[in-house]
């Protein structure tokens, strides 16, 4: 893992972030850092609050309490929900990324695949059709896309490539933090294989902060550096990926791992 | 004599049986106040109380409710349907408002003080003081692409319209160029983009500017917006795609117009067809003139 050595504190800090529905916790108070390049994996079993904490710190769901501070590349550290509205869609479509578990929720599935992955450029003001087209093909070639299918319908693309598409969707304004929701549920082994290595090279070589939310603790493995377990709204066990699989502290995280079948 | 039986021409007496204009007055006010906010906001779409008129949704409700609120017995009334006074729409709004106002009304576009119009905006150059109604079906330009109103209206609020340049642009992937023809979204003032109702986009350069006030009613959706005269209007593009307005090969067959908008009128069973203008007070004016 590559750190800018310009970059000296955490580019984002989350401080007692709590959500509840009415009378259930959903997140109770988690905080966490995170650094430039670095992946940290969300795991626990379903109904732990880990999307909910994802959509809270991506501020696509308001929390009851907690901070959340991002690093800007011009403005230094900001409270992202002390922005104005505007201020905060604006950060989340261009210095952040979210992919969702549902490929039909992040993208368009009306428009072509490659006014999916320009519609972010056009938000922010290009209107030249010409460099939107190039900067949407070279986008589509970085996730192993087909430039020819560029003006087909993501209705007529597969599982794998419609989750592809949102990568490059997300990444076309090269931000420096991406949210995951699942990236690889429902699809197949061989599939997801393929898209993991992406994800991994691609975080890799853009130096890409990201907080992946899975169940699947092999994700959390070949994606993450750290991981964070949760259980009913809290975190029970944190450390790097390895260390928590391999040598889990906390009972929860013990019966996680013991869990996995291993073909 | 029953109104349905009369010549298309025939002036209608007032009935004194309906209020002025047909709506009472505190229906007027309130679509008045509705109209000032509308003005002080160019392009924003302002709510109102959409009346149940006597004639259906789609027929130019929205219209006829602002043109009943601003309508004076002194007013002049010129109704088009298609850029022609003598369609069905044009005829029966016409005559609603003889009866119901008995307003004077006109087909020439210089006489009026008020226009209503359904898809056309008159080749004659508007001039200030006049007013210009616009029937719309469908106020919300991102409806298409936004169906949450919820989400539509945020867009609205922050001015966030990168979604209306993915129309666009899907527009140029598939054709090859901007293929949206009528309708054509346009930025108002710089600030609100707004949909000129169904007018073809030949039209659109004449909303920039315009020494008129333009008033938009859409009655079902019971949205009402204005531009007010002297603002800008800009139709949007792309740099490399430009917004470019719609050409004919061949002048108009009647009065010989090289600049207006035609209408393909098919003649016979044979192919014979012949362009005319789509504006008949323009044509009519034209040919009595000698050009």
């Amino acid at each position: 893992m590559t750190e800018p050595a310009h970059v000296p504190g955490p580019i984002l800090r989350v401080t007692g972030i709590a959500k509840r529905f009415g009378n259930r916790i959903a997140v109770d108070k988690v905080s966490f850092e995170l650094y430039a390049g670095e992946v940290l994996a969300v795991v626990g079993e379903s109904g732990s609050g880990k999307t909910t904490l994802l959509e809270c710190v991506s501020a696509r769901q308001m929390p009851d309490a907690g901070r959340v501070e991002f690093l800007t590349r011009h403005e230094g550290v900001v409270d992202v929900y002390g922005l104005a509205e505007s201020a905060r869609r604006l950060l989340a479509r261009t210095d952040w990324g979210y992919v969702h578990q549902n490929a039909i929720e992040g993208l368009r599935m009306n428009v072509s695949a490659g006014a999916n992955v320009g519609e972010r450029l056009m938000a922010l003001g290009e209107r030249h059709y010409g460099r939107i087209r190039d900067t949407a093909a070279h986008w589509l070639s970085r996730v192993e896309m087909d430039a020819a299918r560029m003006d087909d319908s993501p209705k007529t693309f597969s599982g794998g490539m419609r989750q592809r598409l949102q990568i490059a969707r997300n990444l076309v304004t090269q931000p420096r933090l991406i949210f995951m929701d699942e990236p690889t549920s429902g699809l197949d082994v061989s599939v997801q294989a393929r898209l993991l290595d992406l994800l991994r090279s691609l975080t890799r070589q853009l130096s890409l902060a990201a907080v992946v939310v899975t169940h699947d603790l092999a994700v959390a493995r070949l994606l993450a550096h750290r991981m964070m377990v949760m259980k009913d709204g809290c975190v029970v066990e944190t450390g790097l990926t390895d260390q928590v699989l391999d040598d889990p502290q906390h009972p929860y995280t013990q019966l996680l791992v013991s869990s996995v079948l291993h073909p | 004599m029953k109104a349905a039986d009369l010549p298309p021409h025939a002036p209608v007496a007032r009935d004194a049986e309906y209020n002025f204009a047909y709506l009472d007055e505190r229906t007027k006010r309130m679509i008045r106040r509705a109209l000032l906010k509308a003005v002080a906001i160019p392009g924003y779409q302002v709510p109102f109380g959409s009346r149940e008129m006597p004639l259906p949704y789609g027929w130019g409700t929205g219209g006829i409710q602002v043109t009943a609120a601003i309508i004076g017995p002194a007013d002049v009334l010129k109704v088009i349907d298609q850029g022609a006074d003598d369609t069905v729409n044009a005829v029966n709004i016409r005559r609603f408002f003889q009866r119901t106002a008995g307003v004077a009304t006109t087909e020439r576009t210089v006489e009026a003080s008020i226009i209503q119009t359904r898809h056309r905006i008159p080749e004659t150059p508007l001039e200030a003081g006049q007013i210009i109604v616009y029937q719309v079906p469908q106020p919300e330009p991102l409806q298409r692409l936004e169906p949450r109103e919820a989400q539509s209206r945020r867009m609205h609020a922050l001015a966030e319209y990168g979604l209306m340049h993915v129309k666009l642009y899907e527009d140029v992937a598939r054709y090859g160029h901007i293929a949206t023809t009528y309708d054509y979204p346009v930025m108002v003032n710089g600030r609100f983009l707004m949909a000129p109702s169904p007018i073809p986009k030949f039209d659109n350069p004449k909303m920039n500017m315009n020494p008129a006030l333009q008033l938009f009613g859409a009655g079902r959706e019971k949205r009402l917006y204005a531009v007010p005269p002297y603002t800008t209007v800009e139709s949007i593009a792309f740099e490399d795609h430009p917004f470019e307005v719609q050409r004919w090969g061949s002048a108009c067959a009647l009065c010989g117009a090289q600049a207006s908008f035609l209408d393909e009128v098919i003649t016979d069973d044979q192919g014979g067809r012949m362009f005319v203008c789509s504006d008949t007070d323009y044509c009519r004016e034209r040919r009595d003139a000698g050009d």
